[in-house]
């Protein structure tokens, strides 16, 4: 498999003047030693081959933003190589270029030039742009006049009509309206499709999931964890706590059957945001087999992010039910009354395991995160009724 | 996908210019550069209800005014509306392009932090821009040139070429040099707006370059003849040949004094030669010097 970009123990130091000396008098008078060093990127090795996606993800200042644009050549590295090949487009921020007297075509070529498009593939592509930006009676007005809303659609628009064998993408999924993003998401999925290389920096860490194929975090400028895009984000999800387990294990399992989703059901039937302290809350298994598995045991555990204790956990046989031999699909629901814990976050590790053997089938260790507000404070374990059901899909 | 794409190599050494590879890689993304050029002109004249023509009634303008200055004062020069404006526009595009491209790097520092594209562009579109300008204030000079009867000039026309080909070089390579200079040290701009107007003065634009020629000729100051330091400022024998070419007459009035200096042809197509190789190693000069500054320009900024 061809290697579209190759990163090689890639370093940046940026100079940080507490005054920028810009003028000649300010730098004769200045002395060298009030500029700091600052190693935004250290050591930074990855890969991507062609026709991949891979997702950076790290905390702001880690050098996401930093590593693209030596990528695309905008900055030099330190010390490093990047390789590079095939026709290379970037769009580390929408619309860059895009000036507010002209109208909303003549941005159009403008933007469009800069990404690598002649003039003549801009008139071809020119239609199917204002199409998808949706800014068909607009675009003899000027820029100016447009809202920050119309701005993003334009600039994506552009962005995705151009035909580039790599593409680097700097946050801009995280901006317009759902059905805009939605829209983008599925213009880059066919990206893929092409059997276009992809980096995508992104704070959306389902995002990750949901499209990359490979991942790469990035914590104070060193490649903290490269590799499947799940693993990489649950690491990423260990350091947001500021709980980094050195003895990281991935996702493991023999997978005769596989934990498909995992959702989180609050007292409103949503599972979105925060969950009240003390509130009900159901954490339903979808497990699917890929052959027929006789013996299998569903699992869950509650853990404090702050400690890494386990504060709740349950499990199917332990219930007292053992699932018969199946081959399909089956959700399990686990559902606490009450939760009583303490405000803050908690990460929740899922299981699949043989009943009869020791066997692991899935086991998704502290993959999935959900936080809680507003609590007295529990410390010990308490005794917490969890009813358990499972039913035929 | 990629197959026979070349593969880019970025390090932490700024890559060597090869001057004939970049010319390519500029020339590939021409496209940028008309758009820039495009967009400077639309926005200069945007909301202006006469736009472009601004620009042409500039010299139209002068042209009004001088050609009734020298009716009223009987001036001895004939023509002298012709004589100032073939100077005057090669110098406004030379002070033009200088003091737009000083600032082309840092006024576009959003592209040049945001967006990979080579950074050439940015000073070549201040020249494109200052280039419109004088294409279309030339044709208005044409213009007034055939209608008052001053007429062109055949061998003396010859000039024109050579005159604006080591123009358009000088021109570009100081551009790069100062909008490269100017990211580091803001100064520049301010400096170089009092330059400019040294500069303006030190070239034979308003007076005669004849009137200098015979001042100067003959008279040495340490052993350095002044008449060939006149002539170091590269302006000047540029402008001289812009002169030649379109005014043309170096006396025009037999018995009084001659206007532009005493030279043949040959010798001013020697001396504008010897400036258009000395302004190529310039370019060579700067542009490498711009090349390997440009890599650092979205950090500077």
């Amino acid at each position: 498999m061809n290697v579209a970009i190759e990163v090689e123990d890639v370093s940046k130091k940026f100079r940080l003047f507490r005054e920028r000396p810009t003028s000649l008098k300010q730098r004769l008078l200045t002395s060298r030693s009030r500029a700091e060093d600052f190693w935004a990127l250290h050591d930074v090795s990855f890969d991507v081959r062609e026709g991949g996606t891979l997702g950076l993800i790290g905390h702001n200042g880690s050098g996401k933003t930093t590593i693209l644009k030596i990528i695309a050549g905008i900055l030099r590295p330190t010390s490093g190589t990047v390789r590079q090949r095939g026709r290379l487009a970037a769009l580390l921020e929408l619309g860059a270029g895009f000036h507010p007297e002209l109208t909303g075509r003549e941005n159009v070529y403008l933007n469009a030039s800069f990404l690598g498009l002649s003039r003549k593939e801009t008139d071809s592509a020119y239609e199917a742009i204002v199409e998808f930006a949706e800014l068909e009676e607009f675009m003899d007005n000027q820029v100016k006049f447009y809202s920050s809303g119309m701005l993003v659609r334009l600039g994506f628009a552009v962005a995705v009509h151009v035909d580039p064998e790599v593409l680097l993408i700097d946050e801009v999924l995280a901006v317009g309206d759902e059905a805009f993003q939605a829209k983008c998401l599925e213009r880059i999925r066919r990206f893929q499709q092409d059997g276009r290389t992809i980096v995508l920096v992104t704070h959306a860490l389902d995002t990750v999931r949901a499209i990359c194929d490979r991942a790469v975090m990035l914590h104070h400028g060193q490649v903290h964890a490269f590799g499947a895009p799940d693993d990489v984000v649950r690491e990423m999800r260990y350091v947001l706590l500021g709980q980094v387990d050195e003895s990281f294990v991935p996702e493991e399992g023999t997978r005769e059957v596989e934990i498909e989703a995992v959702d989180f059901v609050y007292a409103d039937g949503s599972g979105n945001g925060p969950l009240l302290r003390d509130d009900p809350l159901a954490i339903q298994v979808d497990v699917r087999t890929k052959e027929p598995v006789a013996d299998l045991d569903v699992d869950f555990a509650i853990l404090d992010g702050a400690t890494n204790h386990v504060v709740l956990d349950a499990r199917t046989s332990r219930s007292g039910i053992d699932i018969a031999r199946f081959d399909g699909k089956k959700r399990v629901s686990f559902r606490v009354s009450s939760f009583p814990y303490d405000a803050g976050k908690y990460w929740v590790t899922v299981g699949l395991t043989s009943r009869d053997s020791g066997r692991l089938y899935h086991v998704q260790t502290q993959r999935y995160l959900f936080e809680v507000v507003d609590a007295p404070r529990i410390q010990e374990r308490v005794d917490v009724p969890v009813e358990v059901e499972v039913e035929d899909l | 996908m990629g197959t026979g794409a070349e593969t880019v190599v970025r390090t932490s050494e700024p890559p060597r210019l090869r001057v004939a590879r970049r010319a390519r890689e500029v020339y590939g993304r021409r496209e940028i550069l008309l758009n820039l050029v495009r967009k400077e002109l639309k926005v200069k004249y945007t909301a202006s209800v006469l736009g472009a023509v601004w620009s042409l009634l500039n010299p139209v303008v002068f042209l009004a005014v001088f050609s009734f200055v020298v009716k009223i004062t009987h001036n001895s020069m004939p023509d002298f509306p012709v004589y100032l404006l073939s100077g005057l526009l090669a110098w406004n595009l030379f002070s033009t392009s200088l003091s737009t491209g000083a600032r082309s790097v840092i006024d576009n520092s959003n592209l040049v932090k945001k967006v990979a594209f080579p950074h050439e562009i940015l000073p070549l579109s201040s020249v494109g821009v200052a280039l419109v300008d004088f294409v279309l204030q030339s044709s208005v000079l044409l213009v007034f040139i055939l209608v008052s009867g001053h007429g062109l000039h055949v061998p003396e026309l010859a000039l024109y070429p050579l005159a604006f080909i080591t123009l358009a070089v000088f021109t570009i390579a100081m551009t790069y040099w100062l909008s490269a200079l100017n990211v580091r040290y803001r100064d520049i701009q301010h400096l170089l707006n009092l330059g400019l107007l040294v500069w303006f003065w030190f070239t034979p634009i308003v007076y005669q370059g004849h009137l200098v020629q015979s001042a100067l000729q003959g008279r040495t100051v340490l052993g350095l003849r002044l008449w060939d330091l006149f002539l170091v400022n590269p302006l000047t024998p540029i402008v001289l040949g812009f002169q030649r070419a379109l005014y043309a007459n170096v006396q025009p009035v037999p018995g009084s004094p001659a206007v532009l200096p005493t030279v043949s042809l040959a010798w001013l197509a020697g001396v504008m030669a010897i400036v258009l190789v000395a302004s190529l190693a310039f370019l060579l000069y700067t542009w490498r010097k711009f090349f390997d500054m440009s890599g650092d320009f979205a950090e500077e900024l």
